[in-house]
């Protein structure tokens, strides 16, 4: 390091054409301010690059009807901040707590100004330091031995200025609008420069090309002046309350689907948009037709010569004429700048707009160079939520950690605990983490047990992808087994084409727990690491490989997960069993007998009472577990008492007794999201 | 029943029927339907049968009819088959032709009737045996109604053989299926007696009976001589099964006592292979009759409820104590023989009844256990068994006073702290159940110091704030913090009692160490007079004297009174008349004075260099008392030294001369190997815990016990014939060092493994998703096609077959099998495959 170090200051001052920096990020946006803060509370030598005067220019034109679709919840009942979060999709992760987005807007769906204006804070109220009005036209590497990573980032910017980076944070977004090249799709409108005015539609008939949010919403905002809308993509339309995925069509936007469903008015078409063509007729009316038709034609000809389908089908769905096409195709990233030894190349099939990353998010093909942001979605598209602000800002502080640890030794944060605390800690987090509920499937805590279980090292929000590299990417060891923490949807639950209504959708038994639907938490149970073959091998609709133990938390309706009995208990059992030891609690009395009777003590007698801070218990505490037959009362101790000292029959049938009134008639309460 | 006795005799007919044979099946179920002359003609002599008569089409007798033919197989096993006779329409004869007769079924001895049965009598497979056997066994079981035919019997036995009686509150039942098939197969060793009469019952058993429950007694009528007395009689203690009574008669023909020569570990007996345990009377050839007559007095007492062996001691070399003279080998596998020293026989009764006792609660918990298994498998594990947790929930209605504790917030959290000079700080997590029973605990501190000057309580909920939590790195709950004004938090490391956290809070009200300024202050302070503040506190006070030359001892002693700072009272004075201070108690400074109990004793220590931490450790040390009253929150402290304790249990107060006597032993020795000490268990109930464990039967009080806690856990009892003095312990503890002595009791050594099992949720997932296999599609070839029934992934139960429990454990790549309370569950498994099969 302290060569690397040493290098560096090196090229400072040999390289004077250079401005060198340890760190560069691309993109003042979200993610872009995001890393920059991480990097500054740390205290490295870092830059953000931003082609605009101001941060998060993409917000400053979209979406471009202004209402955000990331929900900004002002209550939730909780003063717990890291709870919060939850439901807070527009926040950056800061210590500051000024910098909240509820104290910005009070819309559940703020205006997108508004985000313009919380990220300009971010950035002064942080003071992070931002080069505006850089645009970096190119990026290309030169090879350095004494380089962290075997080489610099040469970054040229519009006015032919270079910095020199030993890393490299992409975090530019997606913002390359797709296109689709088709004959006639010079009379389609684009989404980013259509009218969004709904008065210059009146009267119309709008063809609108894709089935994203930005196709509904622009469908949205002109619903009520055109004459009908027909939205034609290449896939069905996907809802995310049904798949459980944000990017999916939400249901702010979807007043369409209604007027279709309800009064066949507007309407929904499946069909290749490369197949299509379009022609303009003499009175500018626009026809639909296929690309097959107008192959070996001669379109100078004139819209008569051309066979429209209605000729052949007179049926044909599209056969009315449209005064506009407007294409709402969703953006990709800029691929352009990078110098082909950087090998950024884009994703294979659904992923194509993002460029290929490690579930580290270092790219495939340039060590040391960082994805963030909306850019990174390629991890888990479709999937979680690292696409989005409330997603990556947890993804880009894992980022941030794996640095860390790679160039300044600074291992993974970390909190060692005695093993009583081991059920405490898994349920405090999954009823206060954030990062784990957003990126649900993709982070995941991890603990690391110590030698003969008697204490553990617990480790937040670590991208699974990356499980295998653990030991180094964390600087942490283990070697003695490991739970993985991550919470899950129910397989086959959602989808696209699924009934999520259906009854008896939700689980309420702890032993059923694993069929839960609604996110719920998952533990893995590995006694080892599992190898990177292993992790390659996986079954692709498993976050992980097969652990050597699974526990589900059963589905919650209130996603608190702190009910002793039907949460807590058996999650304790399932640790216990992983452990092979007994993690009750015992008060002091009890303690105290087995301290006499046996020579080995339960964890928490051993690691409280004995270390002199037995839970001495109040006495309505202890006749409460007296009565519930799990301590034992010698007060009124009759030496002629026929039960033995460990008989529990009688007291254990009135706590079965005591278990079973209050369970049956509640029972259609705990399925309540049946109803 | 003696009418139908009559009626048994009148219907004797002969009835005679020449007829080919039928071939006889070789399985027990019903004969299918030959017709009448079939039947008779196929009957051999000597061979019992039972028929019933029915027309072609009978719907009436359909459910008769059901339970006949399961009866069948049962029959079978006594040598009667079960035939249902074919009415042709024409038959007219005897049993075709009337429609009384179609209501009945006929026993035959050959081709006798012995009796006819209405349908209504045999209305289950009980009934139907039980009737058939007893009309069979008309000569072996004598059915009686009065007391005077139980005497004539028995006296027409007594000399010749055994009987047993057997009362049943009606025939047809369980129970007198039970005693017949019993009578069967002992029917020509013992003579049996049936009554239904309830009042042959009272006659019959001391003390108010239930005359709604069946009893049977063993009267032993072979050995009796005295025609006046009656047979002794021995009463089946279980219920009235085969089994039961089977075992019984088993045991009553074992012999009384049986004499022992050998190895008492390699002895086995009836009553061992029964379940029961065995009684040694260990004899002498001095004593051996007397022995004797012991043992057959034991023997009769016990009889039914384990074994008695005499055992020669000349004759088999045992490594026990001389004074050993009663043992006792369990059924169980792998337990020790105990050897006892017991004074009555009374003790060796009460020893196995106890014994017994908990062997049959165990047995009976764990039939339930297996049957609540088989409804619902370890329907325990979602019975809370954690202490803590389920006191807690059980109180969460009460609300807490929880008034006079300020609730802190991210936002008040430091402008409430700068406001107070002092403030108590509890972190807790509301959801958290040790969290929740502090709680309760300072709620009553705080109702305990309400009004004390200069003590703020406050409490912060670490799931509203976990924010405040991190920053103040707590990172486990509880937490309790003071924090001063100016200085560092100190953060509590005590016992969560109301006692020790009020002590704790009031204790560091004062720095520690106190500064003493004056001679006056410092003779106070001894006293428990000085600071005012603590003066209605007991407590050991420690006073550090130190001269200004020894300043680096001095800092020591400070550093050492941060660390301990709420712990222990402590004070400091290094006036320039400090030499005067400590001459007073013959030390020189830099030295330690201690003063017990308010200052009526102070001790000097000189104090010697070394670190903190050798302070910390000899002040702990030295505050602890040379023969302590065991509690459990003063436990650990001793336990911490890591020696056995000799302790002397007492039902109260213990007397000045066993105190006096203690504290010699105590005192004897200067480098103390052991701790003595004593246990009140009027104050500390819980000890009664202790010694039944130790014990079978609570020994008499006070009882002094060595307990090797740290090694080897053995426990061994003071004699208690002997008198507590220090000479005879003394001689006690070097026997017991020598190896001389046997302990009484050994602490288990078992680890603390998971109370129950946890829901295998793995298996259950893995015949609906069968991907989660380790690496699918890797060798597809070598894993078998799953069983179809495994795709029954929208099943509402989890599925839980067994080909998915064979498959798992085949799979090579399944570690972790073990952790997970593999076993339990296979032996489940087992138990209920076989209930399959026999379904």
């Amino acid at each position: 390091l302290g060569l690397a170090l040493y290098a560096g200051s090196v090229c400072v001052v040999s390289g004077a054409t250079f401005l060198y920096h340890d760190y560069c990020i691309i993109g003042a946006g979200p993610a872009g301010l995001q890393a920059a803060y991480f990097l500054q509370q740390a205290g490295r030598d870092y830059i953000v690059f931003e082609r605009s005067h101001a941060p998060g220019s993409f917000f400053a034109l979209y979406p471009r009807h202004r209402k955000l679709i990331s929900i900004n919840k002002q209550y939730t009942g909780k003063s717990n901040s890291e709870f919060n979060l939850r439901h807070d999709w527009n926040s950056l992760l800061s210590h500051d707590r000024r910098l909240l987005f509820r104290r910005y807007s009070r819309d559940f769906f703020p205006n997108a100004d508004t985000m313009v204006r919380y990220l300009e804070d971010f950035a002064s109220l942080l003071k992070l330091r931002v080069q505006y009005n850089t645009a970096i036209i190119h990026v290309t590497l030169e090879k350095n031995e004494q380089a962290w990573n075997g080489h610099y980032f040469i970054l040229t910017d519009q006015d032919r200025k270079n910095y020199k980076c030993s890393s490299l944070l992409v975090a530019a977004g997606t913002w390359v609008p797709n296109v689709v090249n088709f004959p006639g799709s010079e009379y389609v409108e684009g989404y980013e420069t259509v009218s969004i005015n709904p008065e210059d539609f009146t009267g119309q008939t709008v063809l609108i090309l894709g089935r994203g949010n930005s196709a509904f919403e622009t469908a949205e905002n002109i619903l009520g002046v055109t004459n009908f809308i027909h939205m034609v993509s290449r896939s069905r339309v996907r809802l995310s309350w049904a798949t459980h995925y944000v990017g999916d069509l939400r249901a702010i936007n979807n007043g369409l689907l209604d007027t279709y469903q309800l009064k066949s008015l507007d309407g929904l078409l499946e069909g290749d948009l490369e197949d299509l063509a379009i022609v303009k007729d003499k009175k500018g009316k626009l026809h639909i037709t296929l690309r097959f038709y107008l192959e070996n034609r001669n379109i100078s000809a004139g819209i008569d010569s051309i066979t429209l389908p209605q000729d052949e089908l007179d049926n044909f769905a599209t056969r009315a004429p449209y005064d506009r096409v407007i294409r709402c195709l969703g953006w990709k990233f800029d691929f352009s700048i990078y110098n082909r030894s950087l090998r950024m190349m884009p994703g294979k099939g659904n992923i194509k707009k993002y460029p290929q990353i490690k579930p580290s998010y270092e790219s495939r093909g340039t060590r040391g160079l960082f994805v963030l942001g909306t850019a990174s979605h390629s991890v888990d598209f479709r999937k979680s939520a690292g696409g989005f602000i409330h997603g990556f800002r947890y993804t880009t502080r894992a980022v941030h950690r794996l640095l860390e640890n790679r160039h300044h030794g600074v291992p993974w944060p970390s909190t060692v605990y005695p093993i009583t605390q081991l059920t405490n800690s898994v349920i405090k987090r999954v009823n206060e983490a954030s990062g784990l509920y957003q990126m649900f499937s993709v982070l995941a805590d991890i603990i690391l047990l110590r030698e003969n279980a008697t204490a553990f090292e617990y480790l937040e929000e670590y991208p699974i992808g990356v499980l295998a590299e653990l030991e180094m990417h964390t600087g942490r060891k283990a070697r003695n087994g490991l739970f993985v923490i991550i919470m899950e949807y129910g397989r086959n639950f959602s989808g696209a084409d699924k009934d999520v209504f259906y009854y008896n959708r939700a689980v309420g038994e702890a032993q059923h727990a694993w069929q839960s639907n609604f996110l719920h938490p998952v533990i893995y149970y590995y006694k080892r690491l599992p190898t990177e073959r292993e992790m390659r091998l996986h079954h692709p609709d498993w976050p992980l490989p097969r652990p050597d133990a699974i526990h589900h938390i059963v589905e919650d309706f209130l996603t608190d997960w702190t009910a002793p009995n039907a949460h807590i208990l058996p999650l304790r059992r399932f640790l216990e069993n992983c452990l092979s030891t007994d993690l009750r609690n015992f008060f002091a009395e009890s303690c105290f007998l087995f301290a006499f009777t046996h020579q080995k003590l339960p964890p928490s007698c051993q690691q409280g009472y004995v270390r002199m801070q037995g839970l001495v218990g109040s006495q309505e505490l202890r006749h409460h577990a007296v009565q519930a037959g799990l301590l034992q009362d010698y007060t009124h101790t009759d030496f002629s008492d026929d039960r033995p000292p460990d008989s529990r029959d009688g007291s254990q049938e009135q706590l079965m007794r005591d278990h079973g009134i209050p369970v049956r008639p509640l029972q259609h309460l705990v399925n309540a999201k049946d109803e | 029943m003696s009418a139908q006795k009559d009626r048994w005799v009148s219907s004797l007919v002969f009835l005679l029927f020449c007829a080919s044979s039928i071939p006889r099946g070789g399985s027990a179920s019903l004969q299918q339907e030959p017709s009448p002359q079939h039947y008779f003609s196929g009957l051999e002599a000597g061979r019992a049968s039972l028929a019933f008569f029915s027309p072609s089409v009978s719907p009436g007798a359909q459910p008769f009819l059901e339970q006949i033919e399961s009866s069948a197989e049962a029959l079978q096993d006594y040598g009667v088959s079960v035939v249902k006779v074919n009415c042709p329409k024409e038959d007219v004869s005897r049993y075709c032709g009337k429609e009384n007769a179609l209501r009945k079924a006929f026993l035959f001895r050959g081709n006798r009737l012995i009796r006819d049965f209405p349908t209504d009598a045999l209305f289950d497979v009980n009934s139907i045996v039980a009737n058939v056997l007893f009309a069979l066994l008309f000569n072996e079981v004598k059915y009686i109604e009065t007391l005077a035919d139980l005497e004539n019997i028995e006296n027409v036995l007594k000399g010749k053989s055994n009987m047993v009686f057997a009362y049943v509150p009606a025939t047809g039942t369980a129970e007198h299926r039970a005693v017949m098939e019993a009578a069967f197969v002992y029917g020509t060793i013992h003579q049996f007696v049936l009554t239904t009469e309830a009042a042959l019952l009272r006659a019959t058993s001391h003390d108010d009976p239930d005359v709604s429950s069946a009893w049977l007694l063993f009267c032993h009528c072979q050995q009796a001589t005295d025609p006046a007395q009656p047979c002794r009689r021995t009463a089946l203690a279980q219920p009235l099964t085969l089994l039961n009574i089977h075992r019984h008669l088993k045991l009553m023909g074992a012999p009384l006592v049986t004499e022992v020569a050998e190895d008492p570990e390699k002895i086995s007996t009836v009553h061992l292979q029964l379940g029961l345990p065995l009684v040694f009377i260990l004899s002498q050839k001095e004593t051996y009759e007397a022995d004797r007559r012991t043992a057959e007095f034991v023997a009769w007492q016990l009889l039914g409820k384990a074994g008695v062996a005499l055992l020669s001691r000349d004759l088999v070399d045992l490594n026990v104590l001389h004074r050993s003279n009663v043992a006792l080998k369990t059924p169980d596998e792998g337990m020790p023989i105990q050897y006892l020293v017991l004074e009555d026989t009374d003790e060796v009764i009460t020893l196995v009844e106890d014994k017994n006792k908990v062997k049959q609660i165990q047995e009976d918990e764990q039939e339930e256990e297996e049957e609540d298994e088989h409804e619902k498998e370890n329907s325990n594990q979602d019975i809370q068994d954690d202490q803590v947790v389920e006191a807690v929930s059980r109180d969460k209605k009460r609300e807490l006073p929880l008034e006079q504790i300020l609730v802190l917030t991210e936002e008040n959290f430091h402008s409430s702290l700068s406001e107070a000079a002092r403030t108590v700080v509890l972190f807790y997590a509301s959801w958290e159940a040790v969290s929740l029973a502090v709680l309760r605990s300072y709620s009553e501190v705080a109702a305990h110091l309400k009004g004390t000057p200069g003590v703020v309580l406050s409490r912060v909920n670490c799931w509203d704030w976990p924010g405040l939590c991190s920053q103040e790195n707590v990172t486990q709950f509880p937490t309790m913090r003071i924090y001063k004004e100016g200085q560092q938090s100190v953060t509590y490391g005590g016992m969560w009692g109301t006692q020790e956290l009020s002590s704790f809070i009031l204790l560091s009200q004062v720095s520690c160490p106190l500064k003493l300024a004056t001679m006056d202050e410092a003779e106070g302070y001894l006293r428990g007079e000085f600071p005012p503040e603590l003066s209605s506190h007991h407590h050991t006070s420690l006073l550090g004297v130190f001269s200004t030359a020894s300043s680096k001892a001095r800092e020591a002693f400070e550093e050492a009174g941060n660390i301990l700072s709420g712990h222990v009272r402590m004070g400091v004075y290094f006036e320039d008349d400090a030499l005067a201070l400590s001459r007073k108690y013959s030390v020189s400074p830099p030295a330690l004075l201690l003063a017990r109990s308010g200052g009526r004793s102070v001790e000097g220590i000189a104090l010697s260099k070394g670190s903190v931490q050798d302070m910390v450790q000899m002040i702990r040390y030295e505050l602890l008392d040379i023969f302590p009253e065991i509690t459990v929150p003063n436990l650990p402290q001793y336990l911490q030294l890591g020696k056995p304790f000799l302790i002397l249990f007492s039902a109260g107060d213990i007397s000045q001369m066993e105190s006096k006597e203690m504290l010699k032993v105590a005192k004897g020795r200067p480098q103390q190997a052991f701790v003595a000490c004593w246990l009140n268990l009027k104050k500390t109930p819980v000890g009664h815990g202790i010694l039944r464990t130790y014990f079978s039967t609570t020994p008499s009080l006070p009882v002094l016990l060595w307990v090797n806690l740290h090694a080897g856990g053995q426990v061994f009892k003071f004699p208690s014939e002997q008198s507590i003095t220090e000479m005879n312990i003394l001689s006690w503890l070097e026997k017991l060092q020598a190896g001389l002595e046997i302990p009484s009791s050994t602490l288990s050594e078992e680890d603390w493994k998971p109370p129950l099992p946890a829901y295998n949720f793995l298996q259950m997932m893995e015949p609906s998703v069968p991907e989660l296999s380790p690496h699918p599609g890797d060798t597809p070839a070598q894993h078998p096609p799953k069983r179809p029934g495994g795709d029954t992934a929208g099943g509402d139960t989890p599925t839980r077959e067994e080909p998915s429990q064979e498959s798992t454990a085949e799979e090579a790549g399944s570690p972790g099998r073990d952790l997970r309370g593999t076993a339990p569950r296979l032996a489940a498994r087992d138990k209920q495959g076989k209930r399959h099969s026999e379904l």
